[in-house]
Protein backbone atom coordinates (compact mmCIF):
# COMPACT_ATOMS: atom_id res chain seq x y z
CA UNK A 1 0.00 0.00 0.00
CA UNK A 2 1.43 3.34 -1.02
CA UNK A 3 1.75 6.32 1.30
CA UNK A 4 -1.06 8.34 -0.22
CA UNK A 5 -3.49 5.45 -0.11
CA UNK A 6 -2.51 4.71 3.50
CA UNK A 7 -3.22 8.31 4.47
CA UNK A 8 -6.55 8.22 2.70
CA UNK A 9 -7.55 4.98 4.44
CA UNK A 10 -6.70 6.47 7.86
CA UNK A 11 -8.73 9.61 7.12
CA UNK A 12 -11.61 7.51 5.82
CA UNK A 13 -11.67 5.28 8.90
CA UNK A 14 -11.65 8.32 11.21
CA UNK A 15 -14.47 9.93 9.24
CA UNK A 16 -16.50 6.71 9.26
CA UNK A 17 -16.12 6.07 13.00
CA UNK A 18 -16.94 9.67 13.92
CA UNK A 19 -20.01 9.64 11.64
CA UNK A 20 -21.08 6.41 13.34
CA UNK A 21 -20.77 8.16 16.72
CA UNK A 22 -22.91 11.05 15.48
CA UNK A 23 -25.68 8.68 14.46
CA UNK A 24 -25.42 6.24 17.34
CA UNK A 25 -24.56 8.23 20.46
CA UNK A 26 -27.42 8.95 22.86
CA UNK A 27 -25.85 12.09 24.27
CA UNK A 28 -26.16 15.07 21.86
CA UNK A 29 -22.86 16.52 23.11
CA UNK A 30 -21.07 13.34 22.10
CA UNK A 31 -22.78 13.53 18.72
CA UNK A 32 -21.49 17.09 18.37
CA UNK A 33 -17.94 16.04 19.21
CA UNK A 34 -18.16 13.22 16.68
CA UNK A 35 -19.35 15.76 14.15
CA UNK A 36 -16.31 17.99 14.82
CA UNK A 37 -13.95 15.06 14.26
CA UNK A 38 -15.81 14.20 11.06
CA UNK A 39 -15.54 17.78 9.76
CA UNK A 40 -11.82 17.82 10.48
CA UNK A 41 -11.32 14.49 8.70
CA UNK A 42 -13.18 15.82 5.67
CA UNK A 43 -11.01 18.95 5.79
CA UNK A 44 -7.94 16.69 5.61
CA UNK A 45 -9.52 14.97 2.61
CA UNK A 46 -9.93 18.40 0.97
CA UNK A 47 -6.24 19.04 1.53
CA UNK A 48 -5.47 15.67 -0.07
CA UNK A 49 -7.52 16.72 -3.08
CA UNK A 50 -5.41 19.86 -3.32
CA UNK A 51 -8.09 22.37 -2.30
CA UNK A 52 -6.26 24.25 0.43
CA UNK A 53 -8.64 27.19 0.56
CA UNK A 54 -11.72 25.01 0.92
CA UNK A 55 -10.01 22.93 3.59
CA UNK A 56 -9.32 26.03 5.67
CA UNK A 57 -12.86 27.28 5.04
CA UNK A 58 -14.23 23.93 6.14
CA UNK A 59 -12.33 24.12 9.42
CA UNK A 60 -13.42 27.70 10.09
CA UNK A 61 -17.04 27.55 8.98
CA UNK A 62 -18.05 24.04 10.00
CA UNK A 63 -15.76 23.03 12.83
CA UNK A 64 -15.77 26.59 14.16
CA UNK A 65 -18.99 28.47 13.56
CA UNK A 66 -21.62 25.80 12.98
CA UNK A 67 -20.44 23.62 15.86
CA UNK A 68 -20.61 26.58 18.24
CA UNK A 69 -24.23 27.09 17.18
CA UNK A 70 -25.02 23.42 17.80
CA UNK A 71 -23.36 23.37 21.20
CA UNK A 72 -25.15 26.56 22.25
CA UNK A 73 -28.52 25.10 21.35
CA UNK A 74 -27.72 21.82 23.13
CA UNK A 75 -26.69 23.85 26.17
CA UNK A 76 -29.77 26.12 26.15
CA UNK A 77 -32.24 23.31 25.58
CA UNK A 78 -30.69 21.08 28.25
CA UNK A 79 -30.95 18.10 25.97
CA UNK A 80 -28.23 16.24 27.84
CA UNK A 81 -30.21 13.28 29.09
CA UNK A 82 -33.39 13.76 27.15
CA UNK A 83 -32.73 11.47 24.26
CA UNK A 84 -33.06 8.18 26.10
CA UNK A 85 -36.66 7.86 25.04
CA UNK A 86 -38.25 4.49 24.56
CA UNK A 87 -38.09 3.44 20.99
CA UNK A 88 -41.72 3.59 20.05
CA UNK A 89 -41.31 2.31 16.54
CA UNK A 90 -38.56 -0.32 16.44
CA UNK A 91 -39.69 -1.27 12.96
CA UNK A 92 -38.75 2.20 11.73
CA UNK A 93 -35.16 1.84 12.90
CA UNK A 94 -34.74 -1.60 11.35
CA UNK A 95 -36.35 -0.50 8.11
CA UNK A 96 -34.17 2.63 7.90
CA UNK A 97 -30.96 0.65 8.46
CA UNK A 98 -32.02 -1.96 5.89
CA UNK A 99 -32.83 0.75 3.34
CA UNK A 100 -29.49 2.40 4.03
CA UNK A 101 -27.58 -0.81 3.49
CA UNK A 102 -29.48 -1.51 0.27
CA UNK A 103 -28.84 2.00 -1.06
CA UNK A 104 -25.17 1.77 -0.10
CA UNK A 105 -24.80 -1.55 -1.90
CA UNK A 106 -26.45 -0.10 -4.98
CA UNK A 107 -24.36 3.06 -5.26
CA UNK A 108 -21.13 1.31 -4.29
CA UNK A 109 -21.63 -1.31 -6.98
CA UNK A 110 -22.13 1.54 -9.45
CA UNK A 111 -18.94 3.26 -8.26
CA UNK A 112 -16.88 0.07 -8.37
CA UNK A 113 -18.30 -0.86 -11.76
CA UNK A 114 -17.53 2.54 -13.27
CA UNK A 115 -14.05 2.88 -11.80
CA UNK A 116 -12.31 1.40 -14.81
CA UNK A 117 -14.04 3.83 -17.14
CA UNK A 118 -12.80 6.88 -15.25
CA UNK A 119 -9.32 8.16 -15.92
CA UNK A 120 -7.32 7.84 -12.74
CA UNK A 121 -6.11 11.40 -12.54
CA UNK A 122 -6.04 14.31 -14.93
CA UNK A 123 -3.48 16.98 -14.45
CA UNK A 124 -4.76 20.24 -13.06
CA UNK A 125 -2.63 23.30 -12.65
CA UNK A 126 -0.63 23.87 -9.47
CA UNK A 127 -2.98 26.73 -8.58
CA UNK A 128 -6.01 24.43 -8.36
CA UNK A 129 -7.09 25.24 -4.82
CA UNK A 130 -5.25 28.49 -4.21
CA UNK A 131 -7.19 31.42 -2.74
CA UNK A 132 -6.08 33.58 -5.68
CA UNK A 133 -7.78 31.29 -8.20
CA UNK A 134 -11.00 31.06 -6.20
CA UNK A 135 -11.12 34.76 -5.42
CA UNK A 136 -10.53 35.75 -9.02
CA UNK A 137 -13.40 33.61 -10.28
CA UNK A 138 -15.74 34.25 -7.34
CA UNK A 139 -15.58 38.01 -7.77
CA UNK A 140 -15.85 38.06 -11.56
CA UNK A 141 -17.86 35.27 -13.14
CA UNK A 142 -19.72 34.23 -9.98
CA UNK A 143 -20.32 37.68 -8.54
CA UNK A 144 -24.13 37.55 -8.84
CA UNK A 145 -24.47 34.17 -7.13
CA UNK A 146 -22.07 35.51 -4.51
CA UNK A 147 -24.29 38.55 -3.87
CA UNK A 148 -27.39 36.35 -3.78
CA UNK A 149 -25.70 34.10 -1.22
CA UNK A 150 -24.87 37.11 0.93
CA UNK A 151 -28.51 38.29 0.79
CA UNK A 152 -29.59 34.78 1.74
CA UNK A 153 -27.26 34.78 4.72
CA UNK A 154 -28.58 38.18 5.81
CA UNK A 155 -32.17 36.93 5.58
CA UNK A 156 -31.17 33.81 7.50
CA UNK A 157 -29.61 35.84 10.31
CA UNK A 158 -32.62 38.16 10.60
CA UNK A 159 -35.05 35.24 10.42
CA UNK A 160 -33.28 33.19 13.07
CA UNK A 161 -33.15 36.16 15.45
CA UNK A 162 -36.85 36.74 14.86
CA UNK A 163 -37.68 33.08 15.43
CA UNK A 164 -35.64 32.64 18.57
CA UNK A 165 -36.67 35.95 20.13
CA UNK A 166 -38.70 35.87 23.30
CA UNK A 167 -42.21 37.10 22.59
CA UNK A 168 -43.54 40.20 24.31
CA UNK B 1 6.62 13.27 5.95
CA UNK B 2 4.28 15.37 3.85
CA UNK B 3 3.68 14.00 0.40
CA UNK B 4 3.17 16.50 -2.39
CA UNK B 5 -0.47 16.85 -3.35
CA UNK B 6 -0.04 15.52 -6.87
CA UNK B 7 1.44 12.28 -5.54
CA UNK B 8 -1.46 11.65 -3.20
CA UNK B 9 -4.04 12.16 -5.90
CA UNK B 10 -2.19 9.87 -8.29
CA UNK B 11 -2.10 7.13 -5.67
CA UNK B 12 -5.77 7.31 -4.64
CA UNK B 13 -8.41 6.50 -7.26
CA UNK B 14 -11.53 8.61 -7.72
CA UNK B 15 -13.69 5.71 -6.58
CA UNK B 16 -12.14 5.83 -3.10
CA UNK B 17 -13.22 9.43 -2.52
CA UNK B 18 -16.66 8.72 -4.01
CA UNK B 19 -17.04 5.67 -1.77
CA UNK B 20 -16.17 7.68 1.35
CA UNK B 21 -18.57 10.46 0.40
CA UNK B 22 -21.43 8.10 -0.41
CA UNK B 23 -20.92 6.11 2.79
CA UNK B 24 -21.05 9.28 4.90
CA UNK B 25 -24.11 10.50 2.98
CA UNK B 26 -26.03 7.29 3.62
CA UNK B 27 -25.00 7.23 7.28
CA UNK B 28 -26.38 10.75 7.59
CA UNK B 29 -29.59 9.73 5.86
CA UNK B 30 -30.08 6.75 8.16
CA UNK B 31 -29.41 9.05 11.11
CA UNK B 32 -32.12 11.46 9.95
CA UNK B 33 -34.55 8.55 9.80
CA UNK B 34 -33.77 6.88 13.12
CA UNK B 35 -33.04 9.76 15.50
CA UNK B 36 -35.76 11.62 17.42
CA UNK B 37 -33.80 14.54 18.80
CA UNK B 38 -34.14 17.38 16.24
CA UNK B 39 -30.67 18.77 17.03
CA UNK B 40 -29.09 15.42 16.22
CA UNK B 41 -31.24 15.22 13.08
CA UNK B 42 -29.72 18.56 12.07
CA UNK B 43 -26.24 17.20 12.72
CA UNK B 44 -27.01 14.29 10.40
CA UNK B 45 -28.18 16.72 7.72
CA UNK B 46 -24.86 18.54 8.07
CA UNK B 47 -23.13 15.20 7.61
CA UNK B 48 -25.02 14.70 4.36
CA UNK B 49 -24.21 18.20 3.08
CA UNK B 50 -20.54 17.68 3.88
CA UNK B 51 -20.34 14.40 2.04
CA UNK B 52 -21.95 16.01 -1.02
CA UNK B 53 -19.28 18.69 -0.82
CA UNK B 54 -16.59 16.02 -0.75
CA UNK B 55 -18.06 14.32 -3.83
CA UNK B 56 -18.33 17.61 -5.75
CA UNK B 57 -14.75 18.47 -4.93
CA UNK B 58 -13.38 15.08 -5.89
CA UNK B 59 -15.14 15.28 -9.25
CA UNK B 60 -13.74 18.77 -9.72
CA UNK B 61 -10.23 17.49 -9.00
CA UNK B 62 -10.33 14.29 -11.02
CA UNK B 63 -12.37 15.22 -14.07
CA UNK B 64 -11.46 18.77 -15.02
CA UNK B 65 -12.74 19.55 -18.48
CA UNK B 66 -13.90 22.38 -20.67
CA UNK B 67 -11.83 25.52 -20.85
CA UNK B 68 -8.27 25.62 -19.69
CA UNK B 69 -6.47 27.43 -16.94
CA UNK B 70 -8.43 30.19 -15.27
CA UNK B 71 -11.52 30.09 -17.43
CA UNK B 72 -14.55 30.32 -15.11
CA UNK B 73 -16.28 27.52 -16.99
CA UNK B 74 -13.40 25.21 -16.15
CA UNK B 75 -14.99 22.48 -14.05
CA UNK B 76 -11.95 22.39 -11.76
CA UNK B 77 -12.92 25.90 -10.67
CA UNK B 78 -16.71 25.69 -10.89
CA UNK B 79 -16.73 22.58 -8.70
CA UNK B 80 -15.04 24.56 -5.94
CA UNK B 81 -17.55 27.38 -6.45
CA UNK B 82 -20.37 24.90 -5.86
CA UNK B 83 -18.74 23.77 -2.63
CA UNK B 84 -18.49 27.38 -1.43
CA UNK B 85 -22.16 28.05 -2.17
CA UNK B 86 -23.26 24.81 -0.50
CA UNK B 87 -21.31 25.93 2.58
CA UNK B 88 -23.12 29.29 2.58
CA UNK B 89 -26.53 27.63 2.20
CA UNK B 90 -25.68 25.17 4.97
CA UNK B 91 -24.75 27.99 7.34
CA UNK B 92 -28.02 29.84 6.66
CA UNK B 93 -29.99 26.61 7.00
CA UNK B 94 -28.45 25.77 10.36
CA UNK B 95 -29.15 29.26 11.72
CA UNK B 96 -32.80 29.19 10.68
CA UNK B 97 -33.35 25.57 11.70
CA UNK B 98 -31.91 26.02 15.16
CA UNK B 99 -34.04 29.15 15.55
CA UNK B 100 -37.13 27.09 14.72
CA UNK B 101 -36.10 24.44 17.26
CA UNK B 102 -35.67 27.16 19.89
CA UNK B 103 -39.14 28.55 19.11
CA UNK B 104 -40.70 25.09 19.37
CA UNK B 105 -38.93 24.48 22.66
CA UNK B 106 -40.24 27.82 23.99
CA UNK B 107 -43.84 27.01 23.22
CA UNK B 108 -43.94 23.31 24.14
CA UNK B 109 -41.03 22.86 26.56
CA UNK B 110 -39.94 19.63 24.93
CA UNK B 111 -38.54 18.64 21.59
CA UNK B 112 -39.28 15.28 20.06
CA UNK B 113 -39.61 14.83 16.33
CA UNK B 114 -42.55 12.44 16.69
CA UNK B 115 -44.58 14.92 18.75
CA UNK B 116 -44.30 17.67 16.16
CA UNK B 117 -47.35 16.70 14.17
CA UNK B 118 -49.42 19.88 14.26
CA UNK B 119 -49.41 20.16 10.48
CA UNK B 120 -50.91 16.69 10.20
CA UNK B 121 -54.64 17.31 10.20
Amino acid sequence: MTGGMLGFVIVGIIAFISAFFVVKSEDPVRSAIGLVVNFLAIAVAYFMLGAEFLGITQVMVYAGAIMVLFLFVVMILKLGSRDKVVDRAPLQRTAAIMLGIALLAMVMSAVIGADGAVASSVEVGPDFGKPQTIGKVLFTAYVWPFLLASILLLVGVVGSILLAKRKG
Amino acid sequence: MILPIATIVQQVPLGAFLGLGLTLFIMGGVGVLIRRNPVVVFMCIELMLNSVNLILLSFARYLPSGGAGESPMNSAVSGQMMVIFVMAIAAAEVAVGLGIIMAIFRSRNEVDIDDMSLLKS
